[in-house]
């Protein structure tokens, strides 16, 4: 069976920084020194045609790397990787021709230019000759809303109306591969929604469309995605729909708190039945929000007796249904921040 | 939300020929049209790129009209070439010909003032381009498109070619109009295959640069900066280059060496072929001079593509260059 995306035990290690005319900076006391960085440890996954795949993971885990290597941007340093069937490595003008990207935050495109100016360049680079491309941005500028906008110098646009001029962009080629890199970081409700429910949409009308989407918006995954792939450190920690994942932790008992700021959180994994907990704290509001996954609800009163005990007042407690986010802490031991 | 549209059934995939070559040429045409359409959008550009090479300009003008002055007063006062004028009539031919020097040096200085365009548009849009791609995220999208990579730096270079003729042509005709500067054309096709040939090896050399540049990084981008004043001097863009062979003993390794730059012989060949009565030194004749810039155009696009494969492979094995924080 040919997948749409394939990844054989894909390895990428970047190496330190070097700087042909600079001399080499000694680290300061304290300071790591810049060194080797495996952001990706022996990747095996298979993403089907069709599919609307997900990848979780926190900053760092390794997502947009792999996102590189299957966009032809980067070479593994192991392993194999595979789109459409086409060797990444080997055969890159295939895979070209079929895969689109787009990254949550570009400030791609040129400001001189109108939004439709910006989007038709691009489609040249893919071959899309100028009466389709100007259909289609046609058609996309409208499901997107941004029709008023599309004689608008780009500098003019506002964060959410860019973003869907790349979203636009990514479309207009009409891949068969698109590769979404966290597409709705930084957008209001609104603009987040559209862009979600036409990806869902153009997975779901043309069978031989395929996404890759990267995201730390646990919702967002479970909401668009038909299986998901958690990564964390380079390496998938689990791989399957949403709904089985959570399943994963449904044995479990998870509950959330919201407390006065602790000093000592470490306490809490050496109390007998929690199983894995995640601490953030949010310094506006002088709260500090725990997350557990207990074995069964004994160690609730431990963990209170931990808190009092450092004088923090507890605000709520809540014993919820598991989510994505439980799924990752009870892998993880960490949440996302 | 309608998202299977016609437009997009159509899309086939192919590989053939045709199809690269179609491929191609649209990308030349995009990446060509921001810098056709998009920069003269900004009207400012009329003051920053006209009036203002103008001031430099006349600041030469002006150096050569008081050594004119100069020579026509001793003239005028009898001494024809260092020595007492023999007749009336051998006067008026040593102030016949001072003046049409000083028409060649100002030709000269208008001429290299245009060219100056085209040599600042090559460093600040070509060799640099790239690297400015990559700060504002376009070139890791032009780089997992499926065109060649000439031909984005095509377009690059013939949005370039095109943008900067406009304001060199303006520059040109502001500066004849200004200074009232006579040019002679004798063989019009000459002197456009000199002038395009010139833009040819003067924007591969660009080409070429992009990828050194975005190698580098910003220790590169500097060398824009160190490239304009010591290139100004060694083209010969406010004098005739010929002159460095007058200058013993180092004169003739600056002219060798500022041959590197196509400018300085294009600039060369366009004088004499635009001011053939000034007698004013030369490097070599029109056409050797062509026939080196045909040399020169080829080896920097040969070095420019291999440069920019050299980059794409680099980037893709460490990780760097074609995103911002890598």
């Amino acid at each position: 069976m040919t997948y749409a995306v394939e990844t054989r035990d894909l390895t990428r290690i970047f190496a330190g920084k070097r700087h042909l005319l600079r001399r080499k900076r000694r680290p300061e006391e304290g300071e790591e020194p810049e060194g080797p960085v495996t952001a990706l440890d022996g990747v095996t996954m298979q993403i089907k045609e069709g599919e609307l795949f997900g990848l979780l993971g926190p900053n760092g885990a390794g997502k947009t790397t792999l996102i590189k290597i299957l966009c032809t941007l980067l070479l593994p340093t192991s392993g194999q990787a595979f789109v459409a069937g086409h060797d990444v490595a080997k055969d890159v003008f295939p895979i070209r021709q079929r895969i689109s990207m787009v990254s949550g935050g570009e400030t791609t495109g040129y400001g001189l230019l109108t939004a439709k100016e910006n989007i038709w360049m691009f489609s040249q680079f893919y071959g899309v000759p100028s009466r389709v491309a100007n259909d289609r941005i046609d058609e996309l500028m409208d499901v997107f809303g941004l029709r008023d906008r599309r004689d608008s110098k780009v500098r003019t646009l506002s964060t959410g109306q860019r973003q869907k001029m790349n979203m636009i962009r990514g479309f207009v080629t009409d891949p068969d591969i698109l590769f979404l890199d966290e597409p709705t970081v930084g957008l209001d409700v609104n603009a987040a929604r559209t862009i979600r429910d036409y990806v869902m949409k153009w997975v779901q009308e043309q069978k031989e469309k395929t996404v890759l989407l990267t995201t730390h918006y646990m919702a967002e995954a479970d909401e668009m995605c038909d299986r998901i792939a958690i990564i964390d450190n380079g390496r998938i920690l689990a791989c399957d729909t949403p709904e089985n994942l959570k399943k994963m932790v449904r044995l479990d008992t998870t509950f959330r708190l919201e407390v006065d700021p602790l000093k000592d959180t470490a306490g809490f994994g050496e109390i007998a039945g929690v199983k894995n907990y995640s601490v953030k704290n949010d310094p506006s509001r002088n709260i500090t929000y725990l997350t557990f996954i207990l074995d069964g609800e004994t160690p609730v009163a431990d963990i209170l007796s931990l808190i009092m005990a450092q004088g923090a007042r507890v605000h709520s407690l809540q014993k919820s249904e598991p989510s994505l986010e439980d799924v990752f802490v009870s892998m993880v031991g960490k949440g996302f921040e | 939300m309608n998202v299977a549209t016609p437009s997009a059934l159509a899309t086939v995939r192919r590989s053939d020929f045709r199809y690269k070559l179609s491929l191609n040429l649209r990308s030349v045409l995009g990446r060509a049209y921001p810098r056709v359409i998009g920069a003269n959008r900004e009207p400012s550009w009329v003051f920053f790129e006209v009036f203002l090479p103008l001031l430099g300009i006349a600041a030469y003008v002006f150096i050569y009209q008081s050594f004119y002055n100069a020579q026509v007063a001793l003239i005028q006062s009898g001494v024809c070439a260092g020595a007492p004028c023999g007749s009336p009539a051998e006067q008026l031919a040593a102030l016949q010909t001072a003046a049409q020097n000083f028409n060649g040096l100002v030709g000269t200085v208008v001429l290299g003032g245009t060219m100056v365009a085209f040599w600042l548009n090559v460093l600040w849009s070509m060799a640099s381009q790239l690297y400015w791609e990559k700060e504002i995220g376009n070139l890791q999208i032009y780089m997992m498109a499926p065109m060649s990579r000439m031909a984005l730096l095509a377009g690059m270079a013939i949005g370039g070619m095109f943008m900067t003729s406009v304001r060199a042509i303006a520059t040109l005709v502001a500066g004849v109009l200004v200074f009232g500067v006579v040019f002679q054309i004798a063989n019009p096709f000459l002197l456009l295959g000199v002038f395009f040939v010139t833009l040819i090896a003067l924007y591969g050399m660009g080409m070429m640069f992009a990828s050194l540049y975005l190698l580098w990084g910003r220790e590169a981008w500097n060398l824009s900066s160190l490239l304009e004043e010591p290139i100004f001097f060694s083209s010969g863009m406010y004098f005739p280059a010929g002159g460095f062979l007058l200058v013993q003993p180092w004169g003739p390794a600056v002219a060798v060496a500022g041959s590197i730059v196509p400018a300085m012989l294009g600039l060369d060949a366009l004088r004499q072929l635009t001011l053939p009565n000034a007698k004013l030194p030369v490097l070599l004749t029109p056409v050797a001079e062509l026939e080196l810039l045909l040399v020169l155009a080829v080896v920097f696009l040969v070095l420019a593509r291999y440069a920019l494969a050299h980059l794409e492979t680099l980037a893709k094995r460490e990780g760097k260059l074609t995103s911002r924080h890598q």
